[in-house]
Parts: structure tokens; sequence; C-alpha cells
């Protein structure tokens, strides 16, 4: 694309400059709002968008090559991107992509001439519970069938506009099958605020400490140790940020909160500011979930006007804090706390070395606590409900309740929220899963479950998960979802340490070689030997766990690859003869030494 | 070693450029230890063109075509450890530039567009090797036991890796060994 293409670039950009200011660390959101506006970034905004920030189009090219849902090509006018999650997989998501495209005459991955519109996948979009699932222009449409993508063709062809499409396409259900302390027991916005004011910042901290109140994101630290830390740091500013770029497969629970408990995830936050000392907050939402926004705002509107977000919070003089939401654009790394800060800053989303933490070096190098949407939710209901209350549920270890986000082969996907401790056996039996196989417990970096396992419980000292629930039936075809978490790791590797970024490739190279039949037993040593590299040379979080599924299919799931193997040693992943076949026809051979067996 | 059978060694360069080869014989005088400890079997110095049974075979070089695929058959049939010499044969390395490139496109290229010496024509000889659609790595066509990196390794480098393995020893290379800048 060529400037003059966009001879009123400078106006067209202009109303979003106003809005975003001029610091370098919004480049993220203005990317973001002229994808919106154009369908892709032409290569005249960058220059643009560069100047007006004063920093290299480099960077600009940097940050908006990074992100999946920024394009630098054209994508059409409308772009439809189907879920690969292995749950829309299994229902079909698949046959109804290629339904799609035979229907409109495109090819996956190409826009069409008339650049109207692009068809392509996208990792997971969280909504595995009311799946298949895509996204139009970013917007979610959920249950597909033949028929909602006949409607959906027709409505393209007409060029409708996204915002006057039937709602009935966009329809996101809660589905909340089993609500507990933390989603059941009405709350009142404020209460955890006033409760808070009343005993005094320390006395809080010591009621979180008291709660044993673990982060819920996977990782399990102490949330009173991490409050407590970053209040001893000094720095000019305090930061606290709601990660809510729930990236991981199978994950759908913020959505739920965020969609109907907005108001205690912020209470959460404004409380977490109080004891650490902060001013600003950030709500990072994964781009996936950008048809919250609007809800959110209002939600940030209505607590501003109810003192609960400004200045001086419930009359207490000097209690400022408000909330800013920034929009994340398709990037499962930034889930990772410093990938986050890093995003939060306009960046690529590329883990940082640790140390030093984000408690001591954050935000803009200021002390910053970055908590999972579930632990401020408990936070809040801690602070208004005190810390015995909620120590008294679930295990010794484990304090209080965890949202599962259940779904796959069972009869009630939703959310699920259990005390923890619950075994595994009893939440198949409560979401209705019909001969159950296996688990994937946390996703793909979690752990895969066997039916001998199934006496094991959701718990920290046990079975720690961030809330993904994914339920396989015996003759489930646990190769495929191995193949699928091994394509879902290569792509979203950030691609800045060599063992994962190379590795990756390499695990979904060998994967696929073993699906497609060319497996022998060299390649599951290889798989191993890999394996152990990611593990342990990577930089972050990613590479750490990117061989989970993979490594515990050949521990535990022999049954499931042993037939696909060769009884040889070693053969090679293509076809030799075939990968001739185009020298033959170019030279017209087809003489002894033209073939190979 | 006097009473000892000798270790036989095999190498072959297949789309490569001969480079690695070059390499191991700048471990100059240390050729004559070599030669102490080894036995030479199809290797470009003895100029014997099929490989019998052997202990170590060296393959330099990526897959580029059918008659390599026969030759690096041959040394895994034959090699008891195999090793993948320098950049091509790990990752296909230049000669790979031309996976980008179309099959069609590189024969009209070379053959139709500036005609050779018998006018412009795709030579179609069976003695030709038969090019694959790219140049693949050594180790997607058969098993590999041992990658040595380097664009050649350097001498000291294939002295020590020959020699560890030669005298029972898991090779193990240092990192001033593997670092080229």
């Amino acid at each position: 694309m060529q400037p003059h293409e966009f001879p009123q670039i400078e106006q067209q950009l202009a109303s979003v400059f106003e809005r975003h200011g001029c610091e370098a660390n919004k480049l993220l959101q203005i990317l973001r709002e002229v994808q919106e506006i154009f369908h892709f970034i032409p290569a005249a905004a960058i220059t643009c968008i560069a100047a007006h920030l004063d920093v290299p189009r480099t960077r600009v090219e940097g940050v908006a090559g990074f992100y999946s849902f920024l394009s630098l090509k054209s994508a059409g006018e409308y772009r439809m991107l189907f879920s690969d999650n292995i749950t829309d997989q299994m229902q079909g998501n698949p046959e109804l992509m290629r339904y799609f495209c035979h229907k409109l005459w495109l090819e996956p991955g190409k826009v069409s001439e008339d650049n109207l519109l692009s068809v392509d996948s996208t990792s997971c979009t969280g909504m595995c519970d009311q799946g298949p699932a895509a996204l139009v222009n970013g917007w979610p449409l959920t249950n597909l069938d033949h028929a909602r993508l006949d409607l959906i063709a027709e409505l393209i062809r007409v060029r409708k506009p996204v915002c006057d499409w039937p709602s009935l396409l966009f329809e996101v259900k809660d589905n909340i099958r089993r609500a507990g302390t933390l989603l059941g027991e009405p709350f009142i916005p404020g209460a955890a605020l006033r409760a808070t004011l009343e005993r005094g910042s320390a006395a809080t901290l010591a009621e979180m400490e008291a709660s044993g109140l673990r982060g819920r994101g996977g990782a399990g630290f102490s949330v009173a140790r991490k409050w407590s830390m970053c209040r001893a740091s000094a720095g000019e500013q305090h930061y606290i940020v709601c990660n809510a770029d729930e990236g991981e497969p199978g994950t759908f629970k913020d959505r739920v909160l965020l969609h109907s408990y907005a108001d205690l995830v912020c209470e959460g936050m404004t409380v977490g500011a109080r004891i650490i000392g902060a001013s600003k907050g950030f709500l990072y939402l994964r781009g996936e979930y950008r048809y919250l926004l609007h809800q959110l705002e209002q939600v940030l509107a209505q607590r501003r006007a109810a003192g609960l977000l400004g200045r001086n919070i419930l009359g207490e003089s000097g209690f400022d804090f408000d909330i800013e939401i920034h929009l994340g654009a398709g990037a499962y790394i930034c889930g990772e706390e410093s990938a986050l800060i890093e995003s939060l800053e306009g960046k690529r989303g590329r883990p940082r070395k640790r140390p030093p933490f984000p408690v001591t070096h954050g935000y803009l190098d200021q002390p910053t606590v970055v908590d999972n949407v579930e632990t401020l939710a408990c936070a809040a209901r801690i602070a208004a409900q005190g810390g015995a209350w909620f120590a008294a549920i679930g295990t010794a270890q484990s304090s209080g309740s965890k949202i599962l986000s259940i779904a796959g082969d069972c009869a009630r996907p939703g959310i699920y929220e259990y005390p923890f401790g619950i075994t595994l056996q009893e939440i198949l039996d409560d979401c209705g899963a019909e001969d159950p196989y296996a688990v994937q417990v946390s996703g793909p970096s979690g752990i895969l479950v066997s039916a001998q396992e199934f006496n094991r419980c959701i718990a920290f000292e046990d079975l720690p998960t961030a809330g993904a629930f994914t339920v396989f039936r015996r003759g489930r075809d646990l190769l495929q979802l191995v193949q699928n978490c091994a394509h879902f790791f290569a792509h979203e590797s950030c691609g800045f340490c060599t063992p994962c970024r190379v590795g990756t490739q390499l695990q979904k190279k060998i994967v696929d070689k073993i699906a497609n039949d060319h497996g022998t037993a060299s390649d599951l040593e290889e798989l191993k030997q890999l394996g152990h590299i990611m593990q342990t040379m990577s930089h972050c979080g990613l590479g750490h766990t990117a061989a989970n599924p993979v490594l515990d299919l050949l521990q535990k799931f022999p049954d499931a690859y042993q037939h696909k193997l060769k009884k040889l040693a070693f053969e090679p992943a293509f076809d030799l003869d075939g990968a001739l076949e185009t020298a033959r026809n170019i030279t017209g051979r087809d003489d002894a030494w033209a073939h190979l067996p | 070693m006097n009473e000892q059978r000798k270790i036989r060694l095999a190498t072959c360069s297949l789309a490569g450029c001969f480079g690695c080869h070059m390499s191991l014989l700048d471990i100059d005088e240390k050729l004559f230890d070599l030669l102490a400890m080894v036995e030479f079997d199809r290797t470009p110095f003895t100029d014997i063109k099929h490989c019998g049974p052997c202990d170590i075979g060296i393959v330099e070089g990526g897959v580029s075509n059918a008659e390599n695929v026969h030759v690096l058959k041959e040394f895994r049939k034959n090699c008891k450890v195999l090793v993948a010499i320098g950049a091509c044969a790990i990752t296909g390395g230049v000669p790979a530039l031309r996976n980008n490139i179309d099959l069609w496109d590189c024969f009209q290229e070379v053959y139709l567009y500036e005609g050779g010496l018998e006018g412009n024509q795709i030579p179609n000889d069976p003695e030709l090797p038969l090019p694959f659609d790219k140049v693949y790595p050594v180790y997607e066509v058969v098993k590999v036991d041992y990658f040595l990196p380097g664009c050649p390794p350097s001498a000291d480098t294939i002295w020590k890796f020959l020699t560890d393995l030669i005298e029972g020893r898991e090779p193990k290379l240092d990192s001033a060994m593997l670092r080229y800048d």
C-alpha cells in the first residue's frame, strides 16, 4: 500500500490520536483502533503513528506484526476467524470452516478477490461451552451451524455492517451450573471497600494473610505476600493490574466474571490499590473479549458516580484510584505477567527477565501487582467477610473455592464453582460426562489426566489449575488433542528464546509425523529429549509447559499412538518418491533412477 | 590399538560444498594420528564407490536429489554411528535457499532462458540425479545419531569430536568450539 492510497489518513487518525495522546505506551491501543477503522494497518498509518508518537517506524511495525489481530496486509472488510480450540474442533469447526469457504469460493488465509472478506482460524476464543465459535471483525459468534453460516454469508454478501447483524448470532450465555461462595452470595458494591477503610490497610492485609488466598492464574503465589512486597517497594507510583488475558485454551471463567461480576472484580482491584498504595489500575482485557468493553466501561462509570472510583473514594481524603481498560490483540503470551506489562507499555509481548519481579519493577519500572480476575474477586470477598471465613473453605494449602470452565464431552458444559479438594470423579458426575477417558486440567499447559487418576483432586497440593477442565470420552483421538496443543504452542511462542521458538516447531513437526502414520520409536525418543530441553532451557512459562501434553500422552496413553507407529527404527516424515514428482513432470523422465522405493 | 581391529570410517558429501571435508584435512599433521586409529572406507580420499560395513559414517550436505538418498541410505545401513556434519547436513543450509523458489522456475532459469551447449532444453538423461521439490536436512530422511554444527566446524572441533568417538567417550564440545562470531 502506498501513502497516496490514503490521502486523508492524517485527518482520519486525528481523533484516535486525540483520544490516546502522544505517549509511546499507547501504541497498541492506537494500532487496535486503526485496525478497526481500516480492517488492517496501512503502511501510511504506520508512518503517521511513528511521527505522532516520535518513535522509529520499525518499532510501530514490530508491534503491529506481533499481535494476531493486527494485520499488515488487507484482510478484507470482514474477517472471519474460526476458533480452533480442541473443543471447537470436536464440535465440528473444521468442517464448518470448509463449508463456509466452499460456499463463498474462498481459500482459508486468503482474501477474496473483491477484498470483501477473509477466513482463517484463531486460538481458543473462550466460548468452549457454546461452540463451535468464531470471531467476525473481533465480535464473537457462538453455536455455529450450517444455517447460521448461511445467514452470515448472506449478511456479508449484502455488505451489512457487523453492528447491524441479528443479536442472536452474538448471544453469549454465562452457563453458571454450580455457584459457591464466590458466585452464589450477593455482593453490595462498596461493602469490601467500607470494611477495608474501617479496618485499615495493615489489618486488611493481615486478613488476606489469614485467608491463605493464592493466585488463581495457576501458579498459586500467596496474594498477601505479593501485596505486601509491592506495598514495601519504593517507587514514584504503584500500579495494580487485573490480568484478564484469559488465553489458556479451554478457559472461560473470567469471561463470566467480567460479564456478571465486574463490580466484585473492580472492588478487589480497589482494595488492592488501597493496600499497596496505587492510584492507577489497569484491566488488561484479551482482544477476544472486546465485546465486553462497552459494558465494563459502564460499570466503571457507575462506580465513579457512586464514589467507588475516582478522587477521595467513599469520602476518604487522599484515597484516589481509577481503572483504565487496556485491550489486548490476540497473543497468548501476554497472559504471562511480565509480557502483559510489556504489552501494557505498548510493546511486543515479550516476557522480561526475572528478577527483578513486577512487585518492585513492573509497569514503567514501578512497583506493580498483577493478579488474575478470579483472585481479585476473591480478595473483595475476603475484605468484606474476613480471612477466617475464607480459610475455612477448601483444603489446608488451598483455601477457598475454584471456578472451573468445563467443556468437551459432557452433557452440561459451563461454569462450576467448587471448594478446593473436590475430586475429578465428583466433577465428572456433576457435569454429566459420559464414559470419560481423559481430562485435560488447566489447558495445554496443564496436566492430561487418565481415568486411573480420577480420584485426584483440584488443589494446589495435587492438581493446580487456572480453570480449564476439558473432558474426553472413550473413543476420542487423544493424539488429535496433542497435535492441536503442539500447533497452538508453535503458533503462540513469542520467538524470543531458541529452545521455545525452535523446540515448539520441531515438536509440532514430529507430532504431525506420528499423526500422519510415519512415526517410529526414535521419534518418541526425540519428543522426550525435546521436551526436556524446552522444560529446562526456555525463558518463560510458555516454553516450560509446551511439552506437557506430549509428555503426558507418551507416559499415560500409549494406546493413543502406538498403533500409528511403524515397526521400524526410523521413517522419513515425507513421501520420498512423491517429492520427486515435480522434477519427473518437468523432465518427462520415468526411468528407474527417477523413482525411490 | 595395534592388536585391535581399526575403527572403520566412511565420509561423503551430498548437497554440500566439501568445505567440511576440507576442514577435516585442516587437522594437518594429526592426520597421521587419525590414520593410526582408523581405516577409511568410502571417502573422497580413497575413491571407494560404495560403503561397506563401518563403525562411523560422516555425512556432509543436505538431501537434494534421488542419488543423495541412495548414498545416504547405504551409509545408514552400513554405519553403526551416523554423524551429520555442518550446516547443510543439519538444516539444508545454503542449497536449501532454493526451497522458496518453485522447481519449474529454477529449471527454466537454468536451462531455458540461458541456452546451454545443446540449445534450450531441459536435460532428461537417466544418469543425472533427479532433484527433489526442495532440499531436506539429513535427519528428515534417515535416523541421525550425532550432529556436528558449524559452517564448517573447525578442524579442532572435528578432531575433538572424532577422538572422543573413537576412544569410546560420549563426544563433548565446549562452548568455544560451538561459537562462531
